[in-house]
């Protein structure tokens, strides 16, 4: 697609999400919505590093849980204003990010390897976030009901509405920006061959390493969010494999490297989890279970995602 | 600073928890290392080994000991189909794609058996979980020096598989070059099925050892996971030795760790933390690992 057709359909699908709270008023419709653009925002996250970069993540959930502490403690035990805090907590995964970054790029860990330490930084953290009493340790911290915009907080469910859909439309436009752009295409080039683009004078360790900051920093932003959202974080939740799980999963079933691929994964795997619990009830486990069959499923039948059913050129 | 007893309890402490750790990574390296496949799954084939070991022991009345071969004949068997039938054919040939493979399938795993067995907490009562034997003052359970002996025998075994048998010198020469196997003659896909089957096999022999002295739960393989991903990198990929040593390296880490988080009164979590610390600091100083040929 050109730059102009992303814009418009990057514009028209925003425009038709921010009419939803105009038309709808029912709390568990607002709150599908919600759900599906949180796990959208994680999955365009995840998308800059693992699907335009090449790098697979197994531990997004480091720089999600950061973000989600960073900004819990930060108006918890330093009275910070929430806004501000958003800020600070978005800087912190990005520090995060290139923490793990400088390690991993510099000693040269591709592939499996990258993976693997990326998971090994989440349960560094997740250790850490339980010894401490600083982060409340195994308890965790709630963040204390405020319900005002100054706090971040909203009393309709249409304020988180457009609070996450802000952050999905920077995730666009991050998006947008990495396809059309110089940057982008470097990122693209490191990926599809490492020695190729080095030859041809990419600056590898520098591309990958803006990449890892771009995706912490907007991971971070969904910690955030979450906390605003849920009011409660802990070891756990933050720093577990699910929400590292939840953020590659999306990209890969709607279609990894792709603009719209990340919104896409998560629109079916949350239609699939909702009919899957109205047809099975809420049995514990189940609905993982069946993520983990389409992650298999797709992988062996559809591996460039549902964005690869609209790619006529391509099937053709 | 703790006094020498103590420290001496908690080396071997944490040499016979090597032992169980050695005896989970030697499975993987052989996948890991050998054939460059990344098992994600491990950890919960080593919780479905578990469940096994636990059923028999309820159900049937058969000692986890007695069920060895059984359980191992058991994993290898899933371990050769699933390679067959699924990771081999739906990975496409390409790394990636076997690392989201097999993260699938320990998920499919987890939840299936979170689905049927519910999430509790079991445990078998043996008449000898709790037997000990003294070494030099430090008390230590029977069920985990059996552990260790399991440990390096099944080490030995895997040694003389790659090095005397026709289907070791196979695997080897598919870990080499595969096309060039293919070419003389190789059942490639057989061959790397048959890798996977032993591998989960060696999961079968660890979680028969464990079970006597630990407990199952549907989560309880992912904790083991990145234990044996730390051990089969510290001892170099492929190297059944390494395992064996990288295993004791990393109980030892673990429980010295443990002890001194106690000592400093940060908890026992201060050993899980040691044993991932080291993990990062290998694969960033040393990725080929302690007795590992630079690649």
């Amino acid at each position: 697609m050109t730059l102009a057709r992303d814009l418009v359909v990057a514009g028209a699908i925003t425009a038709a999400i921010a009419a939803v709270p105009l038309v709808v008023t029912s709390g568990a419709v607002l709150n599908a919505v919600i759900l599906t653009l949180y796990a959208a925002l994680l999955g365009q996250a995840w998308n800059i590093l693992g699907g335009f970069g090449g790098q697979f993540s197994f531990g997004h959930a480091v720089f999600f849980g950061t973000g989600a502490y960073t900004a819990t403690i930060l108006q918890l035990r330093f009275g910070m204003n929430a806004w501000a805090a958003l800020v600070c907590a978005v800087a912190a995964g990005a520090c995060v990010g290139a923490l793990i970054g400088a390690l991993a790029f510099r000693y040269g860990l591709k592939g499996s390897y990258f993976a693997l330490v990326t998971l090994a930084f989440a349960e560094v953290f997740r250790i850490l976030a339980t010894t401490f009493t600083f982060t409340g340790a195994g308890v965790g911290l709630m963040l204390p009901l405020a319900e005002s915009a100054a706090a971040l907080q909203f009393t309709t469910k249409a304020g988180y509405l457009y609070l996450i859909l802000a952050l999905v439309v920077v995730g666009f436009a991050l998006h947008i920006w990495l396809k059309h752009s110089r940057f982008g295409a470097w990122l693209t080039a490191v990926r599809d061959n490492e020695m190729s683009a080095a030859a041809l004078g990419v600056d590898v360790i520098r591309v990958k390493q803006g990449a890892i900051l771009l995706s912490a920093a907007l991971m971070a932003a969904g910690g955030v969010f979450y906390v605003q959202y849920l009011h409660y974080i802990d070891p756990a939740i933050a720093y577990g494999p699910a929400v590292s799980v939840e953020a590659l999963l999306g990209p890969l079933v709607g279609g990894m490297g792709t603009v719209f691929g990340p919104l896409l994964g998560a629109v079916a795997l949350h239609l699939l989890s909702e009919s899957m619990r109205n047809l099975l009830g809420d049995a514990p486990g189940l609905s993982l279970a069946l993520y983990g069959i389409v992650l298999i499923v797709m992988v062996r039948y559809l591996p460039s995602g549902l964005m690869g059913l609209f790619d006529w050129r391509r099937r053709s | 600073m703790p006094d020498f007893s103590i420290l001496f309890a908690a080396l071997l402490n944490g040499l016979t928890q090597g032992a169980v750790y050695a005896l989970i990574a030697l499975g993987l390296t052989l996948i890991y290392g050998v054939l460059h496949i990344i098992n994600f799954a491990h950890g919960a084939a080593l919780m479905l080994a578990l469940y096994a070991v636990y059923f028999l022991y309820t159900r049937l009345g058969i000692d986890p000991y007695l069920a060895l071969p059984l359980i191992t004949a058991g994993m290898f068997a899933l371990g050769y189909l699933l390679q067959r039938f699924i990771i081999g054919r739906a990975s496409h040939g390409r790394d990636e794609n076997i690392l989201l493979v097999t993260l699938g399938l320990a998920i499919v795993m987890e939840n299936l058996a979170l689905f049927v067995f519910r999430s509790d907490t079991r445990t078998i009562e043996t008449p000898y979980a709790f037997a000990t034997v003294e070494i030099a003052g430090a008390l230590i359970g029977i069920p985990k020096l059996a552990a260790l002996a399991g440990a390096i025998v099944v080490t030995a075994g895997l040694y003389i598989l790659m090095v005397r048998t026709d289907l070791g010198r196979a695997i080897r020469a598919l870990a080499k070059e595969r096309q060039g196997a293919r070419l003389v003659g190789i059942d490639v896909e057989h061959v790397l099925a048959m890798s996977f089957g032993i591998g989960l096999a060696c999961v079968g022999a660890a979680a028969s050892f464990l079970m006597p002295s630990y407990y199952v739960n549907p989560t309880v393989g992912s904790g083991f996971v990145l234990i044996a991903f730390t051990v089969v990198v510290l001892g170099g990929m492929g190297s059944f030795v390494g395992a064996l040593a990288g295993g004791f390296i990393v109980g030892i880490a673990e429980s010295l760790g443990g002890l001194y988080g106690m000592a400093l009164g940060l908890g026992e979590n201060l050993g899980q933390l040691a044993i991932f610390v080291l993990f990062i600091a290998v694969l960033l100083i040393r990725p080929q690992g302690l007795f590992g040929a630079r690649a």
